[in-house]
């Protein structure tokens, strides 16, 4: 059905483009970043009519109804997905994205005339497969489905730079011959590829990995607007991956790593990389009741939340015990770590779920010199980011992550389900010094048990 | 259209990407992200053209399925960043009522 001519159809995706800048624009400011999200919808649902009345578009019942089963499947997960699960949903989305360019990329290799488009079609195909595989590995990952520290095995940069030279090859012969059989070597190499990256790469890094990826297949899907002819894909692709490689860039920084490190630091990094062993020193763990007595009798309380907390849902139960505490005329601020967390800015959308005000929540470097004043830091389900070791074993993983400064408050108390080390699976030697004091148990429970008791007090 | 003006408004695409994000405090980090990850679904309009061409069955089927993909990145990732912002709102109003008491 053609009902729009070409200069209606490029108007209507000019103005999408559009749309996805204003969104970008609008996602990086909290009072506008709602409706900056709302604008790229409007936009992307501009396109979607316009590309429907602008060509020839055959077996329409088909793909209509396969776009209402895709809506049906991502709109009630992306809605009922627990917070939590939230980064690895993200990995996901963008996995398909990827899949979706290197299929598209793939199908249309028939049709292209010049070099410059079977060349497009090679790097969407490779890239696009990497981008699915690798964001396949960061959701096993994040959810837990395999080992979160670095995995390596003798030999992977050999085998990694012979993929990346079969690929160079099979390439080579996609562009000179445009044969289908180069083009699926070339899938299967960029699957194995996305693997081989996204596997030595330590827990804590995943986030990052998944803001490089997210770049990746904003680059093929404007790869795909040059073998199709269609400026809304390279516009809206180049968008995405020129803006995903500034937040790569930001998201390394806010920790501390260069985005070359993470992606080939556990080869470098060696041995100490994911050790797992845990210790048998002795720690001096307490009972609610004792732990109840330090935050009442304290002046200054830092909670510093972490991924541990959320997963027990206990943000209500901690907010609530701020409350008793601030009712005693206990001063009760959070210190929210850049990557708290699972990503970026997670635990701040975690604790606004749990309406904890904004005024409290504190930004590492703000906190960071409070601690010398508080009496009492809580630890609440947090591990990695307090680890001393970020500042002084260099062999560590997570070596130059800034970290939270609690070893300088009087007392440090730890509530954590075990002494399993944290996502970075590296150990946290602050939990054997003389000021520390743990608390073990599911954070929701001790939470509630250390509330009841403050209220007793 | 021809290779130039794809060139020209490629680079000129990459220097608005890169300025559009620049400064973005932490905290939004997580919803940029997504929000990007989103836009790039909208691969499904070069999925549609490519299934809407398909003459052969082999072919509908592939091109349907990067249709399917495609439409979970984009709706999806407009959603679950829409649930992400909500929760930044949702703190806001708390913190008026907060203040008013």
């Amino acid at each position: 059905m053609i009902l729009l001519s070409p200069e209606w159809a490029a108007l209507l995706y000019l103005a999408a483009a559009v749309c996805f800048i204003l969104a970008l624009k609008g996602l990086g400011a909290p009072k506008t970043a709602r409706r900056g999200n709302l604008i790229g919808a409007l936009g992307a649902l501009i396109a979607v009519v316009t590309v429907f009345l602008s060509s020839r578009v055959d077996n329409l019942p088909w793909i209509i109804a396969t776009i209402v089963v895709g809506s049906a499947i991502a709109a009630p997960v992306s809605r009922r997905v627990k917070m939590t699960q939230m980064p690895q949903l993200v990995a996901l989305f963008n996995g398909v994205g990827g899949g979706a360019a290197a299929l598209v990329a793939l199908l249309e290799l028939s049709h292209v005339a010049s070099i410059g488009s079977s060349l497009a079609v090679a790097f969407t195909v490779l890239v696009g497969a990497v981008s699915f595989s690798g964001s396949g590995i960061t959701f096993a990952k994040l959810q837990e489905l395999m080992p979160t520290r670095p995995i390596t095995f003798p030999g992977q940069p050999i085998v990694m730079a012979l993929v990346l030279l079969g690929a160079l090859v099979a390439g080579g012969f996609v562009v000179a011959t445009g044969s289908l059989a180069a083009v699926v070597i070339l899938l299967v190499l960029g699957l194995v590829a996305g693997v081989l990256l996204v596997l030595p790469v330590g827990g804590a890094d995943v986030p990052i990995v998944i803001s490089l990826l997210n770049a990746f297949t904003g680059l093929t899907v404007a790869a795909s607007g040059l073998v199709l002819g269609n400026v809304l894909l390279l516009v809206a692709g180049t968008l995405v991956g020129a803006s995903g490689t500034i937040l790569t860039r930001a998201m390394a920084q806010a920790m501390g790593r260069s985005v070359g490190g993470i992606i080939f630091g556990a080869f470098k990094g060696g041995s100490t990389a994911g050790s797992t062993a845990v210790s048998d020193r002795p720690v001096r763990s307490s009972s609610a009741e004792d732990v109840a007595i330090l935050l009442g009798y304290a002046q200054r309380v830092i909670v510093v939340p972490g991924y541990g907390l959320a997963v027990a849902q206990a943000q209500h139960t901690m907010a609530e015990l701020a409350q008793a505490l601030e009712a005693k005329g206990i001063e009760v601020i959070y210190g929210i770590h850049p990557v708290a967390g699972r990503m970026p800015g997670h635990m701040n959308v975690l604790l606004a779920e749990a309406n904890v005000p904004y005024e409290v929540l504190e930004e590492m470097d703000e906190v960071n010199p409070k601690f010398k004043t508080a009496d009492v830091a809580l630890v609440v389900g947090a591990n990695d980011v307090v680890n001393p070791a970020a500042k002084t074993s260099p062999g560590s993983p997570i070596y130059g992550m800034p970290i939270l400064d609690v070893a300088a408050a009087r007392q440090v108390v730890f509530l954590k389900r075990s002494m399993r080390p944290g996502f970075a699976g590296i150990e946290n030697e602050l939990l054997y010094e003389p000021q520390t004091t743990l608390l073990f148990g599911d954070a929701k429970d001790t939470l509630g048990k250390v509330l009841s008791a403050v209220k007793a007090l | 259209m021809d290779a130039m003006t794809l060139l020209t408004v490629f680079v000129l695409a990459v220097f608005v990407g890169f300025e559009v994000v620049s400064k973005v405090s932490s905290t939004l980090h997580t919803p940029l992200m997504s929000g990007a990850n989103a836009i790039h679904g909208i691969i499904l309009v070069g999925a549609i053209i490519v299934a809407g061409q398909a003459e052969d069955a082999l072919v509908l089927v592939i091109a349907l399925i990067a249709v399917l993909l495609s439409t979970v990145n984009l709706v999806g990732g407009f959603v679950v960043t829409d649930r992400m912002l909500t929760m930044f709102s949702g703190r806001k109003q708390t913190t008026s009522k907060e203040t008013a008491k």
